[in-house]
């Protein structure tokens, strides 16, 4: 394709052909601290490529494919073409991936021990995992967590963070304008804009550890917390995982040993400074 | 061209050997869009590989271990569902392969489950699968219709539990193509492999297959269909396999792919202009397993419906089609 970049996030390899210039030109900018992967063989091909003939040049837009694909995917501008190749990478490795198990979940850790967050889409696990990667923790990842299934370590995928509506100002002030990605102004998920994670987190995106503590986060109601039975934990993680049933017997073995070695709770919270109490309060407990 | 890599690798696996880093990405790239990675792996097994590529590989052979274990236990279900029936169930395409462990089944993609049941027994069939439940998948009406009045199969079904497909075939070709292979004597001459399962005689699989790919559809996902002939080819005694196609009215069909076959997989053979152009069609994917030769890939759509209707009901259907809002890829 006329441009493309090649990127690896944690142990997987990206290369990503674009029909145009500038979402290929938004990656090189944010994704610059990563390694250098030019010419490296790749696990997957994404490809953003115009939906028609005519849609290269006439109101451009965007159809997200690749390796994997879905017929059915959703059109994107191409104001939106940082979002599309994010997309684009996620669709791979949640169609793709087999050599751990995807939980869809965000991970930091600490001390070499790993804080596991699930949740669905607002439920406020991207903004924590990036805050708390900005106070002591280490950023893992805010869409993905990699379960080895040998091991039972959660491994990184520190992707660039991707912030929703109310979040992105919390997090810009936290962080400093200097690490976000441009403002994507109404997509179909609200604005989002993206971060790139500390030096830390990109470093160190081989290192895993063992889970101490999954959460359950909800964002917006009052602080409460809430214990939750293995077997609802064990089927939310495989509501949450798009490979589980892809991976078969091994992926069941792995999940019902961290289910039942990873003490769980439901934490509700009003806003991301309770959060962190709470977090560092059961981190002290249970972890 | 990318496809040409691809069918390069499979016919010579060692050459893979001399590939840079963006020959592999072209080539997996092209294997993936053509279903083929699969097999892909199982040819590259014993070549000294790339590091970043042998776990790709190794996925790519897990994957299609699974899905054969899949195809198995729907095999399995649907002979379960139509037991009392007194009904010969003949397994096709990939979970046939499968079943009787062909090489053609080494790494392949399989998706829905394919059989081949007699035309008079389709009333109990559907009942015994429902009652089963499988549950149909298209809502339209003019599909529904369209199925069941001209098409060689039911419209397809999905089981509510287990959320994969069976493709209840009753003909070989659709009702409205120009040849007519008689399914009634590849039912009765199906092997029995085990449990009341059958699958198609060493001869019918390959005519099967060849009347698939050759009299029918556009050529999508040829590469594939022309590796399953290529592996099945060889258990067949020629003069047997030609008096068979002269049975079900596929001579030229069954010519044409041994030429193709032996040309793009094997050791090479003499080809035809029309040969070249559907050689020409089979290799359209670029080295990021886009679709090329947007034109060629277009005129074996257009032919793929000029073969399966007379002119008239074909501009019906595509009026139709077109007013639902459905266009060519």
């Amino acid at each position: 394709m006329r441009h493309a970049i090649t990127l690896r996030i944690g142990p997987a390899t990206f290369r990503i052909g674009s029909a145009w210039r500038q979402p290929i030109a938004e990656l090189g900018r944010l994704y610059a601290t990563y390694p250098d992967m030019d010419g490296a063989i790749a696990d997957f091909t994404v490809r953003l490529q115009p939906t028609s003939l005519a849609r290269r040049w006439v109101r451009p837009s965007i159809f997200i494919t690749g390796d994997h694909g879905l017929a059915d995917a959703a059109p994107m501008s191409l104001a939106h073409g940082l979002l599309a190749a994010e997309m684009g990478m996620n669709l791979q490795m949640a169609l793709g991936w087999r050599r751990h198990l995807l939980l869809h979940a965000s991970s930091v850790e600490k001390d070499g021990r790993v804080l596991v967050m699930t949740g669905e889409s607002g439920s406020g696990k991207s903004t924590l995992a990036a805050l708390l990667g900005e106070r002591g923790w280490r950023f893992m990842g805010d869409e993905f967590a990699l379960l080895d299934m040998d091991s039972g370590a959660i491994l990184p995928f520190p992707r660039l963070v991707s912030l929703k509506n109310r979040a992105i100002d919390v997090v810009t002030q936290a962080v400093g304008v200097a690490r976000m990605g441009p403002l994507l102004a109404a997509t179909a998920k609200g604005d989002i804009r993206h971060m790139v994670p500390r030096g830390d987190a990109v470093a160190r995106m081989g290192e895993g550890g063992m889970p101490a503590l999954l959460l359950f986060p909800r964002f917006g109601h009052d602080a409460a917390v809430r214990p939750v039975g293995q077997g609802e934990i064990f089927m939310r993680l495989t509501q949450a995982s798009t490979n589980y049933v892809a991976l078969g017997e091994p992926a069941f073995t792995a999940l019902t040993r961290f289910v039942a070695n990873v003490p769980a709770r439901a934490i509700d919270f009003p806003s991301g400074d309770d959060a962190i109490a709470m977090v560092d309060r059961l981190w002290e407990q249970l972890a | 061209m990318s496809a040409a890599l691809l069918v390069r690798t499979l016919r010579d696996p060692a050459s893979a050997g001399t590939l840079d880093a963006d020959g592999w990405n072209r080539l997996l790239a092209a294997a993936r869009a053509e279903r083929l990675i699969g097999t892909l792996a199982y040819r590259l097994e014993g070549v000294a590989l790339p590091d970043a590529v042998r776990p790709i590989l190794d996925d790519a052979r897990r994957d299609s271990g699974r899905e054969a274990q899949q195809a198995l236990w729907e095999a399995d279900r649907a002979g379960q569902a139509l037991r009392g029936l007194d009904v010969k169930l003949v397994l096709l395409k990939g979970a046939a392969y499968v079943a009787a462990d062909l090489r053609a089944g080494q790494g392949r993609f399989i998706g829905d489950l394919d059989i081949l049941v007699p035309r008079d027994a389709m009333p109990a069939v559907e009942r015994a699968l429902i009652a089963a439940g499988w549950e149909w998948v298209k809502e339209d009406p003019y599909d529904d219709a369209y199925y069941r009045r001209w098409m060689h199969e039911l419209p397809p079904m999905i089981h509510v539990e287990r959320d994969r497909m069976i493709d209840v075939h009753h003909t070989i070709l659709p009702l409205t193509a120009r040849q007519t292979p008689d399914a009634a004597a590849m039912i009765a001459d199906a092997v029995h492999i085990t449990d009341g399962l059958y699958i198609l005689s060493v001869e019918d699989r390959i005519v099967h297959s060849v009347a698939h790919m050759f009299a029918d559809g556009d050529m999508q996902g040829g590469l594939r269909n022309l590796w399953d002939i290529y592996c099945l080819l060889p258990d067949a005694d020629p003069m047997a396999l030609a008096a068979r196609a002269t049975r079900h009215g596929l001579v030229p069909h069954v010519r044409q792919a041994q030429r193709l076959a032996g040309a793009i997989y094997g050791s090479g053979a003499g080809l035809t202009l029309w040969d070249k152009l559907v050689r020409a069609r089979l290799l359209a994917r670029d080295g990021w397993g886009r679709e090329s030769r947007k034109l060629l890939v277009f005129a074996f759509f257009v032919r793929s419906h000029w073969l399966r209707m007379p002119p008239l009901m074909l501009a019906r259907h595509l009026l139709i089609k077109w007013r639902k809002g459905h266009r060519p890829q």
